[in-house]
């Protein structure tokens, strides 16, 4: 009786959440397997029977795997994440070590590195489409003053990709610079009083103290940016659309120019279902450090 | 001054110096938004550079409003992120409340969908759910970008977490002076979850008003478009005109800008919550 009336009290509550789930997730996920599997093109009305006409299999996923195309792209996010993960750590590991000093006036610098967090992809990428202007721009005005003479950036085969990268870590480095200063606060002060006696100095208390305790926060800012690298999608397509010929085409906007341009939808499906795959992997890893890390807090 | 005290000048000296360092770094490209706003057409691509404008002018501002309805975008950008907002923390606590503390048959099990759907990226679900707001005629409407916010899996995992700490005491408490089920919610529970709900509020506000790819998607009426959506078009039509666009990127950021000042500590809160990024 009081299992059946705690039910009914709980069906209001639970309507539009569970409602909105069916609808947005659930549905979806259905729907998504069933047109990954066939080659709907996106306009026909969809039924049950031009679903069954258009079946194809698993014909989209072998053309994907099985397409040049398809490892360049994952080529192209591998080399992001290398050029990406180091820098941004590095960063923000500056960030976060000069943001745990105790100084003055440090709350205006605080401030100001979260501004790149705070500004949308949009606008951020338009910014930085300028700042990387070829003729224009201040980086290459800046190497100018220097004798170097910049490439051509966002329309250069080459240096497309680390441009991204730039704006990337300029944007991210106040956001991982956040989590790790959080990291940093968590230390205890007494081993670095402890090695101060024993007369270490700062570079060797930051290598033997303050890294190795920083590992579990590090851990998993890699993995964030990890799992973050693979839906790259904002500063792509407004900054290269994926260009010049292809060098900075990125799986999410695959999806997006097969699923919305070319209106390949079943194409664009099986995209967005490796993409799963390969996020999946990396969430699972994720929970196996966290499980880690939270037992190491405590 | 003795040598250690000098040691700790210069480690101070160091710190300020790398600080700016990276300040330097951080705001250049937001300076050079400014100034890019300030100059006309043709000052635009003069070189030697003009790093501070010689004829610093307001026309950018008032051309890229007379091109594109700005202020328009700005009102409907407000209006889909505050929607989005209140429907995000109203779904979500109902949904954490019914979870934690009605403990209605198969709770932990409903917890447990919210949890798996977590896993699911939005890319996924994007060329279905896209079918479904055609097939329900919503695309072009505002509620195409609202709707979607009564689901949130990760707004009630948080809520479910804070509400999981709050005593059976308080509920018992009130139940026994005859509250209702609403009240309990309302009046109990939701004031002892402000602060992740403030947490929760800002986050999701930053989402919303940031979104890109989905409202790409659902709005193509001028009139319909959010700011990023208005930025985004304007750089499609005007891509060569930086002064309007970077006017338009400094208007973008004005209001999440003074959000962030007013709601500081619940960023900082919302940040350390499981990675919600900009």
């Amino acid at each position: 009786m009081k299992k059946k009336k705690s039910l009914i009290q709980a069906v209001p509550f639970m309507l539009p959440s569970m409602l909105g789930m069916v609808i947005f997730s659930f549905l979806p996920i259905v729907i998504s397997i069933v047109i990954s599997l066939t080659d709907w093109n996106g306009l026909d009305k969809l039924n049950g029977e031009t679903l069954g006409n258009s079946m194809v299999g698993l014909e989209n996923y072998v053309r994907i795997l099985q397409s040049e195309e398809f490892w360049a792209v994952l080529w192209h996010t591998v080399y992001y994440i290398i050029l990406y993960i180091p820098l941004v750590l590095v960063m923000s590991l500056l960030v976060a070590s000069i943001l745990n000093r105790t100084m003055r006036g440090i709350t205006v610098f605080r401030v100001l590195y979260y501004i790149p967090v705070l500004t949308s992809w949009v606008a951020a990428s338009l910014i930085w489409k300028w700042v990387l202007s070829p003729q224009y721009g201040v980086i290459n005005q800046l190497l100018g003053y220097i004798g170097i003479t910049g490439p051509d950036w966002l329309t250069d085969k080459v240096w497309a990709m680390p441009a991204v990268v730039l704006a990337s870590v300029w944007k991210d480095m106040g956001f991982y610079g956040l989590f790790l200063l959080s990291g940093l606060k968590a230390i205890d002060v007494g081993y670095y009083e402890a090695s101060r006696v024993d007369g270490a100095g700062r570079v060797r208390q930051f290598f033997s103290i303050t890294l190795p305790l920083l590992t579990p926060s590090l851990f998993f800012c890699v993995i964030m940016a990890l799992i973050n690298a693979f839906q790259l999608f904002p500063q792509i397509q407004i900054m290269t659309e994926g260009g010049p010929n292809g060098a900075t085409q990125v799986m999410v906007e695959r999806i997006y120019t097969y699923g919305f341009k070319y209106f390949k939808m079943g194409y664009a499906a099986a995209y967005s279902w490796i993409l799963f795959v390969i996020i999946f992997v990396l969430t699972l890893i994720q929970m196996k450090l966290q499980k880690r890390w939270v037992h190491y807090e405590s | 001054m003795n040598h250690s005290k000098w040691k700790k000048t210069a480690g101070a000296a160091g710190s300020y110096l790398t600080a700016v360092l990276i300040g330097v770094v951080v705001i250049i490209p937001f300076l050079w938004m400014l100034s890019t706003s300030l100059k006309s057409k043709g000052a635009l691509m003069q070189i030697p550079v003009q790093w501070i404008p010689e004829e610093p002018t307001l026309n950018s501002y008032r051309t890229v409003f007379s091109r594109f309805p700005l202020l328009k975008a700005i009102g409907n950008s407000f209006f889909i992120t505050v929607s989005y907002t209140v429907i995000t923390i109203l779904s979500s606590s109902m949904a954490a409340f019914a979870i934690t503390k009605i403990r209605f048959p198969f709770a932990e099990g409903v917890f447990k969908l919210y949890l798996a759907s977590m896993m699911i990226p939005t890319q996924v679900t994007l060329i279905p759910l896209f079918v479904i707001m055609n097939r329900l005629g919503l695309i072009d409407t505002y509620p195409s970008v609202i709707l979607p916010s009564v689901f949130r899996a990760f707004a009630v995992f948080m809520l479910v977490q804070q509400m999981r700490s709050i005593p059976d005491d308080f509920m018992e408490a009130a139940r026994m002076d005859g509250a209702g089920i609403l009240r309990i919610y309302g009046q109990i529970i939701m004031p002892l979850t402000g602060s992740a709900v403030a947490t929760l509020t800002v986050t999701t506000f930053m989402e919303s008003w940031n979104d890109y790819l989905w409202p790409l998607l659902m709005l193509s009426d001028k009139n319909k478009m959010t700011l990023t959506l208005a930025l985004n078009s304007l750089n499609g039509q005007y891509g060569t005109e930086y002064n309007l666009l970077m006017a338009g990127s400094l208007i973008s950021m004005i209001p999440i800008i003074v959000i962030y000042a007013c709601a500081q500590k619940y960023f900082k809160a919302g940040l350390m919550s499981g990675g919600v990024k900009g």
